[in-house]
């Protein structure tokens, strides 16, 4: 292994763990006669998302004079679907880390994030994708930067000026990346994901959603998170700290029948797919 | 204390010979107090033709409880004309949206939003106040009190209890009774069943020996299985709540749309006679817009 590699695989080590629970709460509430007890079970076993739900349930928002000790008792006492959606909007917001120290806003990258797995999911949906799949693909959109986070993390002040020199040049973040750390965002990503033990198609999607190797995987995750990324920057939703929109991969151009301007007009009105995936960023 | 139906409907109103004794419109209950106070229990479009009654109490003060805000509860609101009217003071109250963190306010002034209506929550001429009820709140209306309890609904509901002068009435909201998620053999399932027996425990102490209940009755038995989990009530459900809290009258609300008069009392009719009056039962009776009931 190389000295480089090395140090990548030391900083994806320290990442801290993804919870399985994130991905099953979203798999698993996808149907919609999903199994009510397997969603409590799911919750009951991830104790931060528990915390996190019991936190709210008591505080002064709701003002119940007895403490709610659990989540088969916040059910009881809320509701099934309350807790559903708390425990979706908790999932979501969970895995979305604070990484100000390299440089990036928080708020704006995450918006992006969240913008680009709203658009996969919809392109997913056109590609007739049944819930379950436009998931995965949902969160595909939402990890396909989390690259960008390790170096936040690890490498702040090389990933400052990777930015900086990006906007300089007007040039893709991920080759400035290249040039000063010797690996770019999508990269070290998919590695995180291999270390979180995502599905072999997530990790694809996180290694070549900028279009490097195109035309070797037929993968319409792939396809679809590429397109939703450029999207999104050309929407304007947010900021990942790449300053350019590039065209659509020649695999996603064919797979959609159209290119990047046309997918976007067909899509119609993003802003309020937009406005109601933001909510997620505010738990 | 007197009260009256504006809408009896669940889901959407639904106007038309078929439903034309009971009423077409969605939930909307005129409640007066001794002292005449106005008290309102939700908005659905039931809340319009209430409206038109009010223009000769001008300026006028009252106050309205929404069970939760779903739109068979709330879609009158944009047209109940008193907000339009300078010098009317209204006062609205109901739970939170712990999803996305909005108060009353937030969440009601969303379907006020340009695409939807419009006039702007803003350019309201009426004073209005927003009150977000925390769970068990006690609340004076001159010289009566409403309180509320959180239900069981897909989202918060709050049932609302009034009582003024030793008189009561309470509204369930939409609510369905609470039933156990896990099988008999499964490890969790006695501990939620005591945590519903501790919730039901809850809502029969805030009811207890109220004169009229108003409760959710959505479907027949018969129904019920293909609706389990939408967050209503049956006859039998609310034929059993009523008896559990000692109620005098108990009406029956939330009429599913598609359900024509005539149906309406043949299902009515077979629910009675499933449950016979006994000594100490309430009356039953299905809502109906129009008349005023006096207690
Ligand atoms: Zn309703
Ligand atoms: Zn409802």
């Amino acid at each position: 292994m190389s000295e480089l590699q090395q140090k990548l695989v030391k900083m994806v080590e320290q990442m801290p763990a993804f919870s399985k629970s994130v991905h099953q709460v979203l798999h698993l509430t996808a149907d919609l006669n999903y199994s009510h007890k397997e969603l409590v079970r799911i919750i009951d076993y991830d104790p931060v998302m528990t915390l996190k739900i019991l936190k709210l349930v008591n505080s002064a928002y709701f003002g119940f004079a007895r403490k709610v000790a659990s989540i088969n008792q916040a059910v009881v006492f809320l509701g099934m679907n309350t807790i559903k959606n708390l425990a979706l909007s908790v999932a979501t917001r969970g895995i979305l880390p604070q990484l100000d120290r390299g440089g990036l806003h928080t708020g704006h990258f995450l918006t992006h994030s969240v913008g680009v797995a709203t658009v996969a999911k919809m392109l997913a949906r056109r590609l007739g994708a049944t819930d379950r799949e436009a998931t995965d693909y949902f969160v595909a959109g939402l990890l396909h930067d989390f690259g960008k986070v390790v170096f936040s993390q690890f490498m702040p002040l090389e990933f400052q000026e990777a930015q900086r020199l990006a906007k300089e040049r007007h040039c893709s973040l991920r080759i400035v990346e290249r040039d000063l750390i010797g690996a770019d965002h999508a990269d070290i990503g998919s590695l995180l994901g291999e270390k979180w033990q995502l599905p072999p198609d997530l990790v694809l999607a996180i290694r070549h959603h900028h279009g490097d190797k195109d035309g070797q995987h037929d993968s319409p995750m792939l396809d679809c998170v590429n397109a939703a990324n450029q999207i999104t920057k050309l929407r304007g939703f947010g900021d990942s700290g790449s300053p350019i929109v590039e065209p659509l991969t020649p695999s996603a151009q064919a797979r959609f029948g159209t290119d990047l301007e046309g997918l976007v007009a067909s899509l119609g009105d993003l802003d309020r797919e937009m406005k109601k995936a933001q909510v997620i960023i505010k738990l | 204390m007197k009260i009256r139906f504006w809408g009896v409907r669940g889901s959407i109103p639904f106007p038309g010979p078929n439903t034309i004794t009971y009423g077409g419109n969605t939930t909307c209950i005129e409640v007066r107090t001794d002292a005449n106070d106005l008290i309102i229990l939700d908005a659905g479009s039931g809340i319009f033709p209430l409206a038109q009654t009010l223009f000769k109490e001008l300026p006028l003060t009252c106050h309205i409880f929404i069970t939760h805000t779903h739109w068979d509860h709330i879609q009158g609101l944009p047209f109940f004309i008193p907000t339009f009217i300078p010098g009317n003071t209204i006062h609205i109250h109901g739970a939170f949206d712990p999803i996305n963190q909005g108060d009353l306010r937030e969440v009601l002034s969303r379907q006020m939003e340009y695409c939807y209506f419009p006039v702007r929550e803003t350019e309201l001429k009426a004073t209005i106040h927003y009150l977000t009820l925390r769970d068990r709140q006690v609340i004076k209306v001159g010289n009566a009190t409403v309180s509320n309890l959180l239900m069981n609904h897909p989202v918060l509901n709050y049932a609302y209890r009034i009582d003024c002068n030793g008189k009561s009435i309470c509204f369930t909201g939409d609510h369905e009774p609470l039933f156990n998620i896990y099988d008999p053999e499964d490890e969790d399932c006695d501990e939620y069943q005591s945590f519903m027996d501790q919730k039901n425990q809850g809502i029969i102490d805030f009811m207890r020996g109220v004169d009229v209940l108003i409760a959710d009755t959505s479907y027949t038995r018969d129904e019920y299985p293909q609706k389990r989990g939408w967050g209503h009530g049956t006859y039998d459900s609310s034929i059993a709540l009523a008896r559990q809290i000692g109620a005098r009258q108990l009406y029956f609300t939330h009429h599913e749309p598609t359900r024509s008069d005539r149906d309406l009392e043949r299902v009515f009719q077979e629910a009675l006679s499933r449950h016979p009056r006994q000594p100490g039962d309430p009356e039953f009776h299905l809502a109906q817009e129009g008349p005023v009931i006096e207690l």
